[in-house]
């Protein structure tokens, strides 16, 4: 049944938004309502149109942001030369109405019955497919030991810090935070390195499944030092963005 | 702009009719075998480039003309997309 949803042919409806939530300073959580949405996955995407009153139209693609079973949900952070993205993050209202389809992919997706241990590697917005596999995880009640480190440039740009900070003990979630922390901060410092995953990735042995998202140089770099460590790469999901 | 494979999910579907992000992709000029997830993709040029991530040899070009998608395969040598269960 898995694999329904996402074949076929591929249309774009028309969503109302339902609600937003500002996440961060520059990064916004827009909640659909997609009256022929046939469900989607933990990890995968859909494509957003909009298209001007000239005509000129211009697609992105977005990871969801909510978990198998809920309503779809990107989060978006604003790029000041997005074409898109400033849109989204600025104007946008609830009852607005935006060009949708999805879901888009199969690959960097996870469910309860794809295993673990869990390993993932957010860089910036690269935790939303992330966040919405722990919330995936959470409410399909999985015991599947789970690890999410998680690099962000401070701690105010963090996305989601309340919830993730909610999982306690069930889900390990660790921050590094690159360019500045508070006074007494606890966490990891500046970028990951090998040293940083020395410490929270799982050894090869137990047979771990990674999921790396971020932008390019930041996956690639991820991605190397975890094969290194004996990770097959056939266990190294990546998915890398760009923006605007 | 410099992507990978995730973010032309929905391109590709258009195009092949299914889901293409997992299928298996091997490279005409290195042989390199991947899923097309992994490839990178360069995307808000003229056209949408998918590269090697091996060797960075062209594998697929995707130019969308008048409403009509247009698909240069000829650095591919397999495109085998996973079968549907």
């Amino acid at each position: 049944m898995a694999g329904t949803a996402v074949r076929g042919r591929l249309s774009w409806q028309v969503a109302a938004v339902a609600a937003v939530t500002q996440e961060t300073d520059s990064v916004r959580t827009i909640a659909l309502n997609l009256p022929d949405w046939p469900g989607h996955r933990a990890g995968q995407h859909l494509d957003v149109r909009l298209t001007a009153e000239d005509g000129y139209s211009a697609e992105r693609s977005y990871s969801i942001a909510s978990a198998d079973g809920e309503p779809a949900s990107i989060t978006v952070e604003r790029l000041d030369d997005g074409e898109v993205s400033p849109y989204l993050t600025e104007e946008l209202r609830a009852g607005d109405q935006l060009e949708v389809r999805g879901p888009i992919g199969n690959w960097f997706t996870w469910g309860p019955h794809d295993g673990g241990p869990l390993l993932l590697i957010a860089g910036g917005s690269g935790v939303v497919p992330l966040r919405a596999i722990l919330r995936h995880r959470d409410r399909s009640g999985s015991k599947i030991p789970a690890r999410l480190l998680y690099s962000s440039r401070t701690l105010p740009d963090v996305i989601y810090r309340h919830e993730l900070d909610q999982y306690g003990g069930s889900a390990e979630v660790r921050y590094t935070l690159t360019r500045s922390q508070p006074p007494g901060w606890g966490g990891f410092s500046g970028r990951v390195d090998d040293a940083m995953l020395g410490r929270i990735a799982w050894p090869a042995s137990q047979r771990p499944l990674a999921f790396i998202c971020g932008p390019t140089p930041f996956v690639e770099t991820v991605a190397e030092l975890l094969v290194t460590r004996g990770y097959p790469a056939s266990r190294v999901k990546t998915e890398r963005f760009g923006g605007a | 702009m410099l992507l990978d494979g995730n973010a032309i999910g929905g391109l590709l579907m258009e195009v092949f009719g299914t889901e293409m992000t997992d299928a298996q992709a091997t490279c005409a000029t290195c042989g390199a075998v991947g899923p097309v997830a992994d490839t990178a993709v360069y995307v808000r040029g003229p056209g949408t480039v998918v590269r090697c991530r091996n060797c960075s040899s062209m594998l697929m070009v995707i130019s969308s003309i008048r409403g009509r998608n247009c698909v240069d395969l000829s650095g591919m040598a397999v495109l085998e997309p996973r079968p549907s269960q």
